[in-house]
């Protein structure tokens, strides 16, 4: 497990994506810590009334180059809504990493890295953990791909990062970006085969994939975001029901191997 | 520097704040991010004789200035506890204090033998006000006879420093502090979380699993520190303080009030190193104003 920090991070840009969607970049004077793809990390929102404790984000993407943490968010509620107004320079109260990540490196020494070919599925603001994972994937000498799924071309996020470490696929439900429907509807899964298959999204979203890639005999992991308090397995409140009862999903995932869960 | 060392019953602690069961886990959770070791005492998660799993999700809801759970007393139980989690806890150089829950008076009682033979747990923390379990918790704790059986076989079982944590949701919470004192408590800690609720309009429907959760946070401070003096007027043995406490001037309140050590809770989730802060804290006012000793401000009021 990677050791847990509690840091005032610098602002250094709030991009505003769309009207639902912002992407913040933080740094620090001293190299970020070690953080590992579907991590997430807590944030402390000073600036609502409404929002009393921390807000759990995914690890959108760390540059160590740039000493850069990326977070992207949907702006939901009066807590996202004050981080979108977060300016240069403002100072975030933040802990990371936390939680148990993706599988980056393949899982048999058989298994070549050549054919280590991964298909990471996002919904939504899902995506988010999903660009650092590709690159870490990628680095080990992987093959990433990704399938987005979004109501509307709106709502597909950050496309030119994610083409840049492998090829994307893509469904919107009306139609107006790649294929029409849902992620599982889509034709990859009948041209292409996988040894991984990694999830974040709405809950409808990540329990279809998980069906299909038990037809497919394919290895699948989910990312969880139940409601939680304290973030590091302490307040028993976000609790999954697994095949070993009821888990935190803070520290035990939030990914999770879908063997593991009753869904 | 002055002297922060209080006593509760025979157990000593260097600084009078402690951790509340529930919120600090069994104090590994947070040792990447408070020295534990300046912390007075870290008082474990509530642990029963068998293992339970708790009650369903959704277990926790956001209030104004607070929250509310109903985690229901998850835990593995008091032998996974003693063979698994007490060796990995032993040697923090804190007192490892055991929060101890049941379901009926035998129960607690033999939850406490077994922890009673664990050389470096040198008190528990008898949980009589859990409002999230349906059998036993608050209701013993709500009847001084029913408050008094527990402690009374408890103090049969168990020949180290007791402290009786006492729940708010009863009409009179200073009766119950003299049963349990009457019954031998080295101590009452004071107070458990607040019965309440909150509803998800869309859905109408709770917003927690089994409808009511105990609310918890700087909401509930204002009725904890009242509780709190009337407890330590009522009762000769030391008061532990709790309800809300997030700063150092917070917990000068619950010691002015008559508290003799104080409990952070909710507010380990906001800030994982507010206890050093709050014991920093208590320790700088102290020094401002000329103070030597902190048992100088405790019941002051």
């Amino acid at each position: 497990m990677k050791q847990k920090h509690l840091l005032d991070l610098t602002v250094k840009c709030v991009e505003r994506i769309n009207e639902k969607y912002i992407l913040i970049k933080l740094t620090d004077n001293a190299p970020l810590p070690d953080m590992a793809p579907g991590q997430f990390v807590e944030i402390r929102v000073d600036g609502s009334k409404t929002t009393f404790l921390r807000r759990p984000i995914s690890i959108h993407y760390v540059d160590y180059e740039k000493n850069e943490l990326w977070l992207l968010i949907a702006l939901v509620g009066d807590g996202t809504r004050a981080l979108a107004k977060l300016k240069e320079g403002d100072i975030l109260n933040v802990l990371l990493p936390l939680g148990n990540g993706f599988t980056v490196a393949p899982a048999c020494e058989e298994e070549t890295q050549k054919d280590y070919s991964v298909l990471l599925v996002g919904g939504g603001v899902g995506v988010a953990p999903l660009l650092y994972a590709g690159e870490v994937i990628k680095k080990n000498g992987g093959t990433p791909m990704f399938l987005l799924g979004a109501r509307s071309k709106s709502d597909l996020l950050e496309l030119d990062n994610f083409r840049a470490i492998g090829e994307v696929f893509i469904t919107t439900e009306d139609g107006s970006e790649g294929e029409k429907g849902f992620v599982t509807n889509h034709s990859v899964w009948n041209t292409h085969n996988f040894c991984q298959i990694s999830v974040c999204g709405p809950k409808p979203m990540m329990v279809a994939v998980a069906k299909l890639a038990r037809e497919k005999s394919v290895y699948c992991e989910v990312s969880l975001e139940n409601k939680m308090a304290c973030g590091v397995g302490a307040c028993l409140c976000c609790v999954e029901d697994t095949q070993k009862g009821n888990v935190c999903v803070c520290k035990d995932g939030p990914v999770f191997s879908i063997d593991k869960l009753k869904w | 520097m002055a002297k922060l060392n209080v006593n509760i019953g025979k157990l000593e602690l260097k600084n009078p704040v402690m951790t509340a069961s529930g919120t600090f886990g069994y104090g590994l959770e947070f040792a990447d991010l408070v020295p534990l070791d300046e912390i007075g005492g870290i008082i474990v998660k509530g642990t029963t004789l068998k293992p339970r799993q708790g009650n369903d999700y959704p277990r926790m809801a956001e209030t104004a200035q607070g929250m509310l759970n109903c985690v229901g007393l998850q835990n593995k139980g008091v032998d996974y506890f003693c063979e698994h989690i007490y060796p990995e806890i032993k040697d923090i150089d804190t007192q490892m204090i055991v929060n101890v829950s049941g379901s009926s008076p035998e129960d607690y009682a033999e939850c406490a033998t077994r922890v009673n033979a664990l050389e470096n747990i040198r008190a528990i923390e008898l949980n009589i006000s859990c409002p999230n379990v349906k059998d036993g918790g608050m209701a013993f704790g709500v009847t001084c006879e029913g408050a008094a059986s527990v402690v009374k076989a408890v103090r049969k079982a168990y020949d180290k420093t007791l402290i009786v944590k006492l729940s708010p949701n009863v009409t009179s919470i200073t009766d119950i502090a003299k049963a349990v004192e009457a019954e031998g408590a080295d101590s009452v800690s004071l107070i458990n979380t607040l019965m309440g609720t909150s509803i998800d309009i869309e859905k109408r429907k709770f917003n927690l699993s089994i409808g009511t959760g105990g609310l918890s946070g700087p909401c509930v401070k204002p009725v904890a520190l009242r509780m709190v003096y009337q407890v330590s007027k009522a009762v000769s043995i030391p008061v532990v303080g709790l309800g809300g406490i997030s700063t150092a001037e917070d917990a000068i309140e619950f010691l002015m009030a008559g508290a003799t050590a104080i409990e952070i809770g909710t507010a380990n989730f906001l800030d994982p190193a507010v206890t050093k802060k709050v014991k920093d804290g208590i320790n700088l006012w102290l020094d401002n104003h000329g103070i030597k000793d902190i048992h100088e401000i405790i019941g002051v009021l």
